[in-house]
């Protein structure tokens, strides 16, 4: 029956997906409070993500920072409101862009990397054999990676939003005169509270989404090197596609709390 | 040895190992249909057959990676299969696992690999003994050189011999080999074989080995067990088998 239908099937498929997922997310949630923590692990995945992340962080910030100020520029000119710059871009980029673009970023970088690499270990018999050793593995894969990864997301956006607010005062310094610590001033003045802190926690969302996701399309990859390139793949999409529904989320509940 | 000494070794003694009506599918696929198998004390017990017969299932069973459909698996006189997670690792550390593949941590060193299955004895352990235990390990299989090595950096044969120290590094009374020389050259081969019988004299260790290697088998097998079409189809010594009436027993030997 389902079969005529693919759209139906895919909408079945998805479902399915989002159960296993949350109660793979569940065994997370199980074993993080059980003992023993792997905390060694825990710290070489938060300096391995934030080591092969760092430098496209930064890149991106700044190309986002400096094409976002180029692009609004003429238009704020015409309404003679280039004095709102920085406000505008330290809303925008925080609030929403930031976070959603090196998410993004994350994804691809993060998310991909994991699926592949838990995806080989399990075809090459390498979580077996931590299992066989007495080592729980999802204890010292799983766990310690969706901590890093939730950790280190909110780091990651926060740099990335500094550089591109360096990457537009860049661009406000040659353009329009305007000096970096001027610059940096009206942009902090127009940052408030509640700019920031449904930000940072969407940021922590972010970053759990992008490892369970990641964590889960490898744990369960199946058999042969075909397997390891689809659980990279497929966590990349799928956290992606995740990404927007937490963001829609988060702008829908922060919109309901603060108006 | 004579092969009917070699047999009458492991009569008289208890077996280490003892499964009874084992039944495993995948679904419609049927891998094991009441399977019965017997390990001894310091027995060298081979395990032969097609590929895809189901040899990994079977010790995959029985070390708890895969759970029987139903049936028995009795390891050191107890019952796995109603073990706790707790009670399963004690057991676990009594048995050494030479996967098929390797399955060498390749983001770890030749070191932290070998260091790996102590971590469950970490209260237990200092710097120097763990340090010990990592060179005799390795001084075993010849390669003290490669500590500090990625897997990647080594040639298949030594991956294996790391693999198998790795295996072999908490001296357990059962080891399980996983075609343990598949895919190497004859002398790399031989040079694991001699290896594997080295450990047997050395720790008293009763092991299972699965192998396609006809010369393997002939040196290292006290007993052979033939799985073909789904069970423990025939059993005897190297001899006995080699030069069965049964057509089909006799082509494992050509
Ligand atoms: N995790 C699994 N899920 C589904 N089927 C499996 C799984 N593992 C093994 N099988 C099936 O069980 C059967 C036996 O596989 P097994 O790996 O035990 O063969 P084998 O005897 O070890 O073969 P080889 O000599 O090639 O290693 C095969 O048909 C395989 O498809
Ligand atoms: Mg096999």
């Amino acid at each position: 029956m389902v079969g005529n239908f693919p759209i139906a099937a895919n909408l079945i498929s998805f479902f399915t997906e989002i159960g296993a997922l949350s109660h793979f997310a569940g065994r997370f949630f199980k074993e993080l409070f059980s003992r023993p923590f792997e905390f060694r692990e825990f710290l070489r995945q938060c300096y391995q993500m934030g080591n092969k992340s760092l430098v496209l962080v930064g890149i991106t910030g700044f190309i986002l920072g400096l094409v976002f100020t180029l692009q609004s520029r003429p238009t704020l000119l015409e309404f003679g409101a280039v004095s709102w710059m920085p406000s505008m871009i330290s809303i925008s980029i925080v609030r929403e862009i930031g976070p959603v673009i090196i998410a993004l970023i994350c994804a691809g970088r993060i998310g991909s990397s994991i699926g592949a690499e838990l995806g080989s270990m399990k075809v090459t018999e390498q979580i077996d054999a931590m299992e066989v050793s007495g080592t729980n593995p999802f204890k010292f894969l799983v766990v310690t990676r969706i901590l890093a990864a939730t950790l280190m997301l909110p780091i990651l956006i926060l740099i990335g939003d500094l550089v591109a607010v360096i990457g537009s005062a860049l661009v406000e310094n040659v353009k329009g005169d305007v000096s970096f610590l001027l610059y940096f001033n009206q942009v902090f003045e127009a940052l408030e509270y509640s700019d920031l802190l449904p930000a940072t926690i969407k940021s922590f969302f972010f970053g759990f989404a992008i490892g369970l996701v990641g964590c889960f399309k490898g744990y369960n990859s199946s058999k042969g090197t075909a397997g390891v390139g689809k659980a990279a793949n497929s966590a990349v999409v799928f956290t992606s596609l995740l990404l927007f529904v937490l963001d829609f989320i988060a702008v829908f509940v922060s919109d309901v709390i603060y108006g | 040895m004579d092969d009917s000494v070699k047999y009458k070794a492991t009569l008289g003694k208890s077996p280490v190992i003892s499964i009874k009506g084992l039944n495993k599918s995948f679904g419609e696929n049927v891998v094991l249909n009441d399977f019965n198998m017997e390990i001894f004390e310091d027995e060298n017990l081979v395990l032969m057959g097609k590929s895809g017969s189901g040899k990994s299932v079977l010790i995959k069973c029985v070390i708890g990676l895969m759970e029987p459909d139903s049936g028995t698996i009795e390891v050191l006189g107890r019952d796995i299969i109603t073990l706790k997670q707790q009670e399963m690792d004690e057991l676990r550390a009594e048995i050494g696992f030479l996967f098929q593949g390797s399955a060498l941590y390749d983001s770890m060193t030749v070191r932290e690999n070998l260091e790996f299955p102590l971590r469950r004895h970490r209260n237990k352990m200092n710097g120097n003994k763990t340090k010990d235990l990592v060179m005799e390990a390795l001084e075993n299989v010849g390669l003290a050189h490669t500590l500090d090595l990625m897997p990647a950096e080594l040639s298949g044969g030594m991956q294996r011999r790391i693999a198998l120290a790795r295996a072999l590094i908490l001296k357990p009374k059962i080891i399980f080999y996983d075609e343990p020389t598949t895919g190497l050259d004859p002398i790399t081969a031989k040079e694991i074989i001699l290896l594997m019988l080295d450990v047997q004299k050395k720790y008293n260790t009763s092991s299972l080995i699965i192998t396609h290697d006809v010369d393997c088998a002939r040196v290292i097998a006290n007993r052979i067990i033939l799985l073909y079409e789904k069970t423990n189809y025939a059993e005897g010594t190297f001899t006995e088998l080699s030069t069965s009436s049964d057509p089909k027993v006799k082509a494992f030997f050509k």
